[in-house]
Parts: C-alpha cells; structure tokens; sequence
C-alpha cells in the first residue's frame, strides 16, 4: 500500500469516515429509537442520544410482543427463522454435497442429462415457480410448518456446482491412492473429500445461512399461524396498524434483533473460511 | 514376495485408441523393473494397470501366481508411490501412513509399530505429527514411500516419484530407493521417462514405444547390444549418433564386414569415438568440422559436422539433425570450433540395423 503524506492522508480519512458514517447511520438510528419512549418518537422529537427505554422495549419486544397488530413474541419469531435458516443451510450443503458427488465421481447412466437438469433449476427459483411450489406444499400438508418452509429451498443448484467445482480440483491421485488404501465409495467421500471441503462447507454455510434467514415472500405465503411467523414477516406486519399508533421501539429492536444473527454468523465463520482461502491443502 | 507376469497385456479406449498393443513382461521375485519410454508410450497406463487402476482390455496380468484382471486394486497386495505423491492433506504424516492399515481394520497396536518403524528406516520420525504442507518436497517423498512400506505389499509400484523433485534430491532419493528396495526384497516396477534413473535403479529394464515393449534387458545388456534404434538413441546420453550406411565414404569403410552390406543405419556411440588421423581395421572413421563444444567438467563433448547431403535415417526422440555427429572426450581437452579433426571407432563398437531401424544386424 501507498503511504500517503500529511495532508492528503487526512483528506483520505475524512472520505472513508463520510462512507462509514453514511452505511452506519440507519443503523445506529435504529438502535437510538429502539430505546426511546413510542410518544417521543411519534412527536417527532426523536433525539440522538441512546434513550432510557432498553431494558423494558427489549423485554417487551422478545417475550410478549407489540401490544396491538401481531402479538407474537419475536423471540418466537427469531426462533422460527433460526430454525429455517439452519435447516435450509444444513440441508442444502448436505444435498449438494452428495450430488456433487455423485455427478463427479461416478459413471452412470444419463450423469450429464441429469447434471444438466440440476443447472437449468438455477433459472427457476422460487419466485418463478411459486404457484406451482405452494400447491405441492399444501397438498402435502406442509403449510405452517418447519418441513414447508424449508423444504423448497433447500433443493437448489448453486451449492451443487459449487461442490462440483471443487471436487474437479482435487487431484484424482488422491482417490486413486484411497482405493489402494483399501478405502470404498463411502470412505473416501468420508474421510477424505469432506474434510478436504471444510471450508468450502464454512462459506456457503454463511451464505446460504444469510439467504434463508432473509427470506420473506415464501414464508408470507405459507404462514399463516402466529406463532410460525418468522422474523421478517412479523417487521412488515407490526408496522402496518389499522386503527393504532405504530409502536416504533418495538418495531426498531425488532429490525436490531434481525441483524444480529446474521453478523453473529459472518464473525464466527468469517475466520475459518478466510484461513481457507489462505492455505491452500490440495 | 512375488512375480508379476503380463501376458500379452492390451489396452484400447473406448474410443478405439490403442494404448497397449500387447506387453510380455516377467518380473521375477525381488526384482527391480523400470519401464522407460518417451512420454506417452504407455508406459504410466501399463503400470496402472498392474496397479488395477484402469481396467485391462486385453491379456492377463498375474501377481504372485494369482491374474488379478478383475482384482480392485485394495486387493491386490500393491502399494504405489504417486508422481504427485498424492498424500492426503488433511491428515497427518502418521495418518498418511496408517490410513491403508486402519482400512484393513489392522490392531492400533501394530500400526503403531510398523509405521514408528517405517518412520525410523526414511528419518520421518520427529514429523509424524505434522501436515504434508509442512513438508518439503523430499520430506512428503518419503512420505510417501512410508505409505507404500508400512503395507508389506508384495509389489511396489512407482509412477515417475522423483520428477517432481530438483537435481540433487532426485540423485540422492534415486540411491535411497534403491537401497531400500534392496533391503526389504520386494518385487517393484517404476517407471521413468529418464534414462539414467532408469540404467541406475534397473535389473531389468523395459525400453517402451508407441503402447509396445522395444527390448527387454539387464540394462547394461540393452546399452551394450540395444535392439532398435529406437532404443539405441533412448538408452545413453547424448544420443547414439545414427548414420544411414549409403554414402560411399561409409559403404567403402563398411565393405569388408560380414553382413554389414545388409544394414541400412550404422549406429556409434559419442563415447566410442577417438580423436585419430588412423582408421582402425574394420572399424570406421570420419572427417567433422567442429560447430560447437560443451564442456560439463568431467567430459566435453563435440558436436561435429560431416558437411555432405545426406537423407534422414529415422525419426527418433533425441535424434540429432542428419549429419551431425557427436564425440565424447575425456576431460576439457577440445579441438577449437570450425577446426577439421577426424574421428574414429573401432569394429566392436559399431552397430548396425536394418534400413527401417527395426533390427539389429550382428557382424
């Protein structure tokens, strides 16, 4: 890197405290007005300084939920996405894993048709195929619950190719000596392969993680209980009141609560596929 | 302890190519067998094959008396040593070794013992815990010869294990293989695309071309007598210089001996030539206007020109250009470039094949 002198240096600093300050602001807002009093805020008269509320807006929000519209706990709610994210996460790495495997290491009949029919599933999410994805899940019974919100997300190609890619790299001498070694099909892909995919595992862990715990549409669609609502749904549906006032600390610690998970994740995992990219163990 | 037999071994890919178009080779037991070939003779295929790594299409291939055609290759008592050494990155050196074992579902008791001593005989033991990525490359080398020992296979294969190793190293593992393979008595094919590690580490030496054996032989028997001139320029370096016996200037030198008139390519080696103004009897000599020297030291080799249109014998790896010729002489004494010396080498040195290079004419 450039060592910049004196002045210049400055100006580059005060450039990226702007940046930051402008991604960080939204952010630190809604945390001020999570700890504020609701009538504050519905005056206008917001202040910028951390408010007296915190305890009592946050116990409020995680165990019995806003007064009016949905008065759903969000800790239910978080615990609902939770559940969502890590199964749609789990399930797809083990899913794609397994497929990669298949498709990369074994000779079968219609391997490149039926590995072609995989990536053409990447042109239709769910979004495309929504009717058609929510008639399966109600016929199966599976509206409002765990298996009916992660089910359809969890088959997905993306993880599949990227699995793919991955064992094309590995060197075929690697399993050529496990097959010396005495070791079969499973052994191999046990003992050798997952492990050599660990961190492969790590990053799409944290995507995938991110992108079920995000999800709104599908869970807006087949929820229709309370107590399955997952967390995003339930921002929406607090703050749409018909006939109160919008009880914005509740609806703020609500938006703080949603983030936390997800950078909670990002930080953890963060270090372990970072090493990965680093060392290279092939 | 074993034989291993391939009785005309074939391979053809699905494709229709020909990768081994029938291979009979015996390994006795103990012995050391290299098979050496320019790239892409087949020579990587066919030990795969022994290896059961890649299905045989035609032939059998016996390990200890028993054809293992249709063995996979965890049952077939071999264990081999990969170019890229191919150890597994995740575990540690002492996995790497006991793996295999552990596969076999071998008493923790005794892979302890049998990889603490493969560690003792190839100085791994103060790394058994480390990863192969903090290894150096002679380090994982011996890593995975480790893997290859703790196994007592009856066979050991070797595909091209020092090529990925500098100079010096090679040289050195090169005489540790050897000793090694010495000490344990166990039957090995290896296979090389060098020469001087093939003639080194060789009892017998298998000479491949294009998926077919070209001679099979002690290698010091193959340098000597070599059957081809396919073999003749691969065996030795540098090159055997091949000459076509039709211009005059060698037709009159050749006339007096038995059957030379029937061969087509005279074949001389640079080390069997003399820097003399006489011509031994039956034997031939050269007129050459020196075009290059190389001093390495020991030895400086001189690369000549015989200055007269002459046809192209054969289209062999390392062939030099029609009518260059290159003489070896001791130490870095050495005619000056563009002096005219003349070379000469007696009868007893000289070879000589048939037109096609095909075979080898014996005066």
């Amino acid at each position: 890197m450039v060592e910049e002198e004196g002045f210049r240096r400055y100006v580059a600093h005060v450039i990226l405290w702007i940046g930051i300050a402008i991604v960080a602001f939204p952010v630190y807002l809604a945390f001020i007005a999570s700890t504020q009093d609701n009538a504050l805020i519905a005056n206008g008269q917001m202040s910028l300084l951390p408010g007296g509320h915190f305890l009592e807006v946050y116990y409020q929000t995680i165990f019995i939920g806003t007064s009016g519209s949905t008065r759903e706990p969000v800790g239910n709610m978080m615990l609902n996405s939770l559940v969502m994210a890590l199964l749609i996460a789990v399930g797809k790495i083990a899913i794609s894993i397994i497929s990669a495997y298949a498709i990369v290491y074994f000779r079968f009949p219609f391997r490149m048709p039926i590995f072609w029919i995989i990536f053409i599933t990447l042109m239709l999410p769910v979004e495309v195929r929504i009717y058609p994805t929510y008639k399966i899940v109600a016929d199966l019974h599976m509206l409002d619950s765990y298996a009916g919100l992660s089910l359809p997300l969890i088959a997905s190609a993306t993880a599949t190719l990227l699995f793919r890619q991955f064992f094309m790299t590995v060197p075929d001498e690697l399993l050529e000596a496990s097959r010396i070694d005495g070791a079969g099909p499973f052994r191999f892909f046990w003992d050798t392969l997952l492990p050599l995919s660990r961190t492969n595992m790590a990053a799409l862990f944290v995507i995938l993680f991110i992108l079920g715990w995000n999800q709104y549409l599908w869970p807006l669609l087949i929820t229709t209980r309370d107590d399955m609502q997952t967390i995003q749904v339930g921002i929406r549906k607090m703050i749409t009141t018909t006939d109160a006032l919008t009880e914005w600390p509740v609806v703020m610690a609500t938006a703080v609560l949603a983030m936390l998970p997800p950078v909670f994740v990002v930080v953890v995992m963060q270090k372990l596929f970072v090493r990965g990219l680093v060392e290279t163990e092939k | 302890m074993a034989n291993v037999t391939l009785r005309n071994v074939r391979k053809t890919y699905p494709g229709g190519f020909e990768a081994i178009k029938g291979v009979d080779v015996d390994v006795g037991d103990g012995q050391f067998c290299v098979l050496v070939g320019p790239s892409g003779c087949g020579k990587s295929t066919l030990l795969r094959m022994v290896a059961g790594l890649e299905t045989v299409t035609g032939g059998e291939i016996d390990i200890g008396g028993r054809v293992v055609n249709q063995v996979e290759p965890a049952d077939r008592d071999i264990a081999m040593v990969f170019q890229n050494y191919a150890l597994y990155p995740h575990m540690s050196v002492y996995n790497n070794m006991a793996y295999g074992l552990r596969n076999r579902g071998m008493a923790e008791a005794e892979i302890k013992t049998r990889v603490e001593e493969a560690a003792r005989i190839l100085e791994l033991a103060p790394m058994l815990e480390r990863k192969p990525r903090q290894l150096s490359g002679g380090q994982r080398q011996r890593v995975a010869m480790g893997r290859a020992i703790v196994r007592q296979p009856k066979v050991f294969l070797f595909d091209e294990p020092l090529s990925n190793l500098d100079a010096k190293l090679r040289i050195a593992m090169r005489v540790e293989i050897r000793k090694l393979q010495r000490r344990l008595n166990t039957t090995s094919i290896y296979v090389t695309h060098d020469q001087l590690e093939a003639m080194t580490l060789a009892d017998i030496l298998v000479v491949m071309n294009g998926g077919q054996v070209e001679q099979i032989g002690n290698p010091l028997a193959i340098y000597e007598k070599p059957a081809t001139t396919f073999v003749a320029s691969f065996i030795g370096a540098p090159p055997m210089n091949l000459m076509s016996t039709q211009p005059d200037e060698i037709k009159s030198q050749l006339g007096s001996n038995g059957r030379a008139t029937e061969a087509g390519i005279l074949g001389i080696r640079p080390e069997d030539f003399v820097i003399t103004d006489q011509t031994p009897t039956g034997g031939v000599a050269l007129p050459l206007a020196v075009e290059a020297i190389e001093r390495v030291g020991a030895e400086t080799f001189v690369y000549g020109s015989r200055q007269q249109d002459e046809e192209r014998v054969a289209a062999n790896p390392g062939e030099l250009p029609p009518g260059d010729v290159i003489v070896r002489v001791p130490g870095t004494e050495a005619p000056a470039i563009g002096q005219k010396i003349r070379v000469a080498a007696v009868r007893e040195k000289l070879h000589l094949f048939s037109g096609d290079g095909r075979t080898r004419i014996e005066v």
